[in-house]
């Protein structure tokens, strides 16, 4: 399989919540991206700058207000039958196992149940034992008649994860897939999630708030920021030499073993919290909150950052992208610099 | 001078599914002007061991051996003494907290309410002069006083939790995932305003989280929770950073360092539930999942003994001197 071949792509993605007074949340403001099968993306970002709204979007269960959703070259339709096909491709995994699975339905129904709204009915349970053993269940007859209480929790997220892979897709989005479960178990599950881009060149698309996940087991990583991406790459570049500000703070309030480690020297606890989506600030979307502004190290494309809005960032898988007026004046425009 | 101190303690739940120990034999101490980290999966028994402290636990609790607070046990009290005791002399920030603010009553009322019961000759006038100076010790705005809980987010309504914990001055301050809900950056903002406190009232803190590199940020010392037992203590960067009970290697791995190469595409991963406590294994209760576990972790649960300086482990691998990851 090419990367081009069965790719997820969002191209100036946009999504527009009316709300009461006749205000607009642009929940998703202009976005970019990727996903490609064999290859894991994180999307991550504060609580509420619009990574659920996009994967929703991405998966045809929100209608884009601008911009287009398309998977392997083909925009998306949003007839029922058409979101049917397209879902045995690119499936949803949600955060909490428990909300997903009835707690009265065997696991081998639970696992069936995408087989029968999609109406295949050949060799059902040879589908539903090989999607459990994808998913680390083995022997999978020995979990057919299990209940879901009967089961830990990494092993219910487990029948989740089955469940999306019984249609053999080419690509999950899994929306804070271990965000419900403890410490311990969470490595089990992110492990599942490489074994299969690994082994079976899965894709997936891996919403979260927690950019040590990200350094676990993805590719590439986006940064989100109010309904913006504002910086991409390759997490290894990304996450070790981070350069919009606001993915520097968030790298450099993060725990580590010593601070000379750290690509950031000193933390940067950003003060206040994310802007309403119905207030983006004009110009850089992160100006009321950035450190180089309040310390004057961006005084001289100040005017930028003010009353300019940054260009939205492509998609390339490389180079290392920022959406940021001094870090262009720094390094120039990443996209000319190839 | 030791400020708190756990002496064997025992906490044993009688329900339906008949007696469930969740506390077996606890032993800890924390300092004045300390701050202890505990750590450990969900259902070990970090709350239970909180709430012993203030003796919050339900009825069904059967509690034995003793709590020290300055030398009194807690567990002894009378009732007149022990409400003294609550606010004044330790107070809890409790896990979830911030949905149990009272959604009728402004925050500044809430506030000011600890320090009208405990000081009777506080005037309301005098509390709610104090509520405002609390809350912006805890960086809001004094005028947020007359806001109601919803008008607040998640990262605001926990900073006024910890503004009532320090109503009444107390000298230790118990932190049960206080942060636990919260975004990373909202996150660090709550963890320096706790380290800030601790630094400037040089109050004891005890800090309860699943999340061990937390711990690691804000506590000098860290213990490790599993069924109900203390498995690891130490000072908390290297239990967390070069963890001596495979239970605690696994669970700083659940939140790796990032730009360490070792944990890169290796989220490593624990298979298998914490275990019930109304049917533990024999031997080490960590058996079931562990995998560097000996013949004898079968047949004999390891003591709490010392593996290096300031440390204890109740592995018996560690205590060998043996690596306790693969
Ligand atoms: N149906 C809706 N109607 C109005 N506003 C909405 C709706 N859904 C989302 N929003 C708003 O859009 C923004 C983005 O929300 P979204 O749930 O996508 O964020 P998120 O990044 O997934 O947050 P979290 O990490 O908390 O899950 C928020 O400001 C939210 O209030
Ligand atoms: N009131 C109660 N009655 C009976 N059992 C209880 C009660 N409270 C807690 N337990 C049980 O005691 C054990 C320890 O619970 P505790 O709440 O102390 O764990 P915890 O470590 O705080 O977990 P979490 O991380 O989920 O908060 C669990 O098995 C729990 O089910
Ligand atoms: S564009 Fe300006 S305001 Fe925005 S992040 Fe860069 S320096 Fe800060
Ligand atoms: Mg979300
Ligand atoms: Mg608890």
């Amino acid at each position: 399989m090419s990367s081009e071949e069965k790719t997820l792509t969002a191209r100036g993605l946009r999504v527009e919540f009316g709300l009461p007074g006749g205000r607009v949340a642009r929940a998703v403001d202009g976005v970019d991206l990727d996903v490609a099968p064999g290859e894991i993306v994180a999307l991550a970002g504060e609580s509420g700058c619009g990574k659920t709204t996009l994967a929703r979007t991405l998966l045809g269960l929100e209608r884009a207000t601008g911009g287009t959703v398309a998977f392997d070259g083909v925009p998306l339709r949003y007839s029922t039958r058409a979101l049917k096909a397209y879902r045995r491709q690119v499936q949803l995994v949600l955060q909490d196992p428990t909300g997903a699975l009835n707690p009265r339905h065997t696991v081998y129904d639970a696992v069936a149940e995408g087989l029968r709204i999609h109406g295949i009915s050949e060799d059902e349970p040879g589908r539903v034992a090989e999607a459990l053993s994808r998913a680390g269940l083995r022997p999978p007859e020995q979990f057919f008649l299990a209940y879901p209480h009967e089961l830990s929790g990494g092993q219910r997220q487990r029948v989740v994860i089955a469940g999306a892979l019984v249609l053999r897709p080419s690509l999950l989005v899994a929306d804070e897939p271990v965000a419900s479960l403890d410490a311990s178990v969470r490595g089990e599950i992110l492990s599942l999630l490489l074994r299969l881009k690994e082994e079976q060149g899965l894709g997936a698309l891996v919403i979260t708030h927690d950019l040590g996940l990200a350094w676990s087991i993805a590719d590439r990583i986006a940064i989100m920021y109010l309904g913006r991406i504002v910086e991409q790459g390759p997490v290894e570049q990304v996450l070790t030499a981070p350069r919009h500000p606001y993915t520097r703070a968030l790298v450099s309030v993060l725990p580590r073993f010593s601070e000379a480690q750290s690509p950031v020297a000193e933390p940067i606890v950003l003060a206040g919290e994310l802007p309403d989506a119905s207030k983006i600030p004009g110009g850089c979307r992160f100006r009321p909150r950035c450190q180089e502004v309040a310390s004057g190290n961006a005084a001289a494309v100040l005017h930028q950052c003010t009353g300019e809005d940054l260009k939205i960032l492509g998609p390339e898988a490389e180079p290392h992208l920022v959406a940021c007026h001094l870090d262009r004046s720094l390094h120039g425009d990443a996209r000319m610099a190839v | 001078m030791t400020l708190l101190e756990f002496k064997d303690l025992h906490v044993t739940y009688r329900g339906s599914r008949g007696r469930l120990p969740a506390v077996r034999g606890v032993d800890l101490r924390v300092d004045a002007g300390e701050t202890l980290g505990i750590a450990g999966e969900s259902g070990c028994g970090k709350s239970t061991l909180a709430m012993a402290v203030l003796r919050l636990l339900p009825k069904s609790a059967e509690v034995s051996g003793e709590i020290l607070l300055d030398g009194e046990d807690l567990l002894k009290m009378g009732w007149g003494r022990l409400r003294a005791v609550r606010w004044t002399g330790a107070s809890i920030v409790f896990q979830g907290a911030m949905h149990s603010l009272n959604a009728v009553q402004r925050i500044g009322r809430q506030i000011a309410e600890p320090i009208l019961v405990h000081e009777a000759k506080t005037t309301p006038a005098a509390a709610a002069k104090r509520a405002e100076a609390l809350l912006e010790r805890v960086g809001l705005p004094p005028s947020r006083a007359r806001s109601f809980p919803h008008e607040l987010s998640g990262g605001q309504r926990q900073r006024v939790m910890i503004a009532m914990a320090l109503a009444c001055d107390p000298d230790l301050i118990i932190a049960d995932e206080a942060t636990t809900a919260l975004d990373v950056m909202v996150q660090a903002q709550v963890l320096r305003l706790i380290s800030d406190l601790v630094t400037e009232r040089g109050v004891g803190l005890v800090m309860i989280s699943h999340d061990l590199s937390v711990l690691s940020a804000v506590c000098d010392r860290a213990a490790v929770m599993y069924a109900g037992r203390i498995v690891e203590e130490g000072p908390a960067h290297e239990v967390f950073a070069h963890a001596r009970h495979p239970y605690s290697a696994a669970l700083g791995a659940a939140f790796p360092v990032i730009g360490d190469p070792a944990a890169r595409m290796n989220p490593g991963g624990l298979a298998g539930d914490p275990p019930d406590p109304a049917r533990l294994p024999q031997g080490c209760s960590f058996r079931p999942r562990c995998a560097v576990a000996v013949e004898r972790c079968g047949a004999e649960s390891p003591e709490l003994l010392e593996v290096g300086s300031a440390r204890v482990s109740a592995c018996f691998v560690a205590q060998e001197g043996m690596p306790v990851v693969l």
